[in-house]
């Protein structure tokens, strides 16, 4: 059986997962953007004690779960979700929530992820999907990074669902509890709540490895990995910096433009002219991780090898670092007139 | 990024799904197109297999002069580390780090093997050797 679901393609997956579940439950207005706007999704983090894939360990966004949950508390839509020790539980839960007509989401691994290039198969367990419908042994999902419905089995679906290591889904089934339509006033008012929990995450999260002080931070270090770490292992780590950078689910350019698109949105809700011109400001830090990325690619490709390369990669951040700061510093100001 | 810059070179994810990025239009209105693909990111990639590449071949070695068991060899191979294995297997994390010992695996009853050997999916048999 299929449910009566339209498939959306997101940026990434989390968004996607937010914006497909929220407009099926009767939120006509939620766009991808608005979804991550809302949900403060623009973030920087480098984590120094933990190592991913044997490399840094560095996010361009906020925590997964948080977009949605985020988005969910402030349209007042309540959140289902739950995690399971067995996975025939697990299964049961899922197959009676289609029975009723409805779709779930699943946090999942990607290395077990059938449909997935080999290539992207690493052990990352944060990717989301849609469950929307299911044929005999076949589950139908909606994967927003995939252009169509896409099917797996009973046991792939499962395999994936109870990946281990980092982050281990567990089973994690999530979805709006209710089906509710929300006002223009509701979006007004979760796109201020948006705005300001980002600046506040962005500008004053204690501590120097996250937000604008954590994009410095890393600067520093990028200067010292050629003398500290060699020249092997810096090229692995600034290839490990773009992977986080511009992949689906983590996206750091992506997430800028994304970011100034949700700003563009809120300003049709709130005229206030000074938002069309701080997403250009992002549309310019967007740029800018991108060409900071062109540069690291001349590292990691044996291309360019001289301190002076690692010293102009750190620049790049520095810079990005001053611009999204005055581009905060303005929305934290801007934010006031939107009522 | 404009619309027109999309980069459109060959990518891993352009063999199944062309990739969704916003981007502004000659207006500077945020609208939406697809990527198949940046080289620069590819490449990243690249160097990221290349790593695991060079990890497998190291546990190969070592796997060979006797100085870990077969478990670090296949644990590579299948892009694990402790934790994962861990995490799969059931086994704690201290277990499997006793396991990566010649002189400890090569004791190892069947029933814990076969722990093993289903993870990696490969036979019992096969998890003694590393060609």
């Amino acid at each position: 059986m299929q449910l009566d679901f339209n498939h959306i393609q997101a940026a990434h997956c989390e968004n996607g997962v937010t914006t497909s579940l929220l407009r099926h439950t009767g939120v006509q207005q939620i766009t991808e953007p608005l979804a991550f706007g809302i949900g403060s999704g623009l973030f920087f983090i480098y984590i120094p004690f933990l190592k991913v894939n044997n490399g840094p360990a560095i996010s361009f966004r906020t925590m997964p779960g948080m977009i949605f949950k985020r988005t969910c508390n402030s349209l007042d839509i309540p959140v289902f979700r739950k995690k399971f020790s067995s996975p025939e539980k697990a299964q049961q839960e899922l197959n009676e929530r289609l029975k009723a007509g409805q779709p779930a989401a699943c946090q999942v691994g990607v290395y077990y992820l059938t449909y997935f290039p080999k290539e992207y198969r690493f052990h990352f367990n944060a990717h989301n999907l849609i469950v929307v419908g299911r044929e005999g042994d076949n589950y139908i999902i909606s994967d927003p990074i995939m252009e169509t419905l896409v099917t797996m089995s009973s046991y792939e679906l499962e395999r994936v669902r109870f990946a281990k290591g980092p982050l281990a889904p567990r089973g994690q089934l999530y979805y709006p509890k209710e089906n509710r339509q929300v006002t223009d006033e509701q979006i007004k008012k979760a796109i201020v709540t948006g705005i300001k929990r980002n600046v506040r995450d962005m500008l004053r999260i204690p501590g120097n490895i996250a937000g604008i002080k954590g994009i410095r931070y890393t600067a520093k270090k990028i200067k010292g990995w050629k003398n500290k770490l060699g020249t092997e292992k810096s090229r692995s780590y600034l290839a490990q910096l773009v992977r986080m950078q511009e992949e689906i689910g983590t996206g750091g350019g992506g997430f800028r433009f994304i970011y100034g698109a949700f700003l563009q949105q809120a300003h049709t809700y709130h005229p206030v002219d000074e938002l069309i011109d701080i997403s250009k400001q992002f549309t310019h830090t967007g740029d800018l991780w991108r060409d900071a990325a062109i540069q690291a690619s001349g590292i990691y490709k044996g291309r360019l090898t001289e301190q002076s390369d690692y010293d102009m990669m750190g620049d790049y951040l520095l810079k990005i670092a001053d611009l999204e700061k005055k581009a905060f510093e303005d929305l934290s100001e801007v934010v006031k007139k939107m009522k | 990024m404009k619309k027109d810059e999309i980069p459109q070179d060959p990518g891993a994810l352009g063999k199944i799904a062309k990739e969704l990025s916003y981007v502004v239009d000659e207006n500077g209105n945020y609208t939406t197109g697809f990527s198949t693909g940046w080289e620069i990111k590819m490449k990243a990639l690249d160097v990221a297999w290349e790593n695991v590449e060079k990890r497998i071949a190291e546990a190969k070695q070592k796997v060979l002069n006797g100085e870990a068991s077969p478990l670090l060899y296949y644990m590579e191979l299948k892009l694990m580390d402790v934790e994962i294995v861990a995490g799969y297997t059931g086994f704690w994390k201290w277990q499997v780090k006793k396991h990566l010992k010649p002189e400890v695996f090569k004791k190892l009853p069947d029933r814990k093997l076969e722990k093993y050997a289903k993870l990696f999916e490969i036979s019992k048999e096969q998890l003694s050797q590393v060609s």
